[in-house]
């Protein structure tokens, strides 16, 4: 059993990548590997409150992210400057998030023994 | 050691393809293993049978082929991104009423449980694009 990061990076509807992101994700978890998440940069803006991209025919991926807990995924961390850059507060995301500064990003990758980037 | 690589960019789109096919032939040349290259995204069009370059440039599919060839290394497309761009494997095409027949020689397409499965038992997982 291996300890794995997912670190992402992109805004949300960039194409398909979010949501094929999103499947790795599940199924790492639902093979039982303690999965967890690092939302970088634009990223923060995957779990922005008051999405509707099904009104605009696209696939609502902030609303698979609310299904995480069901697989185990417990922990998803936002990095604290990259959420203060674009003007947000953990209290404009969909789901609860455990903050984190800059400065300890490396010390939690060294925590894991997969890093995904996505 | 014992590598798994994910190749995630489409042949054209960025040189990450050609870096990782690099990657993977300078380690096997040099003797470690490639337990498995898993293609996702658009970095599935490298297992694209039909893809016909120019003599003179690089041709991902046959270079892939010819590299599983002699080393017997697994290529794997997943088979949900083949799918939904439209690359399907014979056996597929046929339960969809198709007649595809897309994969190139070497390739074969499944599931994201053998992209977890190849990273939990590679000393070191590589994804490139």
């Amino acid at each position: 059993m291996k300890q794995f990061l997912f670190v992402l990076r992109r805004p949300p509807h960039s194409g398909a990548f979010v949501q094929e992101m999103l499947d790795i994700i599940l199924t790492t978890a639902a093979f039982d590997q303690p999965t967890s998440l690092l939302l970088l940069d634009d990223a923060v803006f995957q779990l922005k409150h008051g999405q509707q991209p099904a009104d605009f025919g696209m696939k609502d991926t902030a609303s698979i992210y609310r299904a995480l807990e069901i697989y185990d995924v417990k922990l998803v961390y936002a990095e604290l400057e990259s959420l203060e850059e674009r003007g947000l507060k953990p209290a404009d995301l969909c789901l609860p998030v455990q903050t984190i500064y800059r400065k300890d990003i490396a010390s939690l990758m060294r925590r894991h023994q997969v890093l995904f980037p996505g | 050691m014992k590598f798994a690589i994910q190749v995630n960019a489409g042949p054209y789109a960025s040189n990450a393809g050609h870096t990782a096919y690099r990657f993977a032939e300078t380690a096997l040349a040099m003797g470690h293993e490639v337990a498995r290259v898993f293609f996702y995204h658009d970095g599935i069009y490298h297992g694209l049978r039909y893809a016909t370059p120019p003599d003179d440039e690089f041709d991902y599919s046959a270079r892939w082929s010819a590299l599983a060839d002699r080393h017997g290394i697994d290529l794997v497309l997943c088979i949900s991104a083949a799918q939904k761009r439209g690359l399907l494997c014979l056996d597929e095409a046929g339960r969809q009423g198709k007649r595809d027949d897309d994969l190139a020689p070497g390739f074969r397409i499944a599931g994201l449980g053998q992209l977890v499965e190849a990273i939990r038992h590679a000393d070191r997982f590589l994804v490139f694009g």
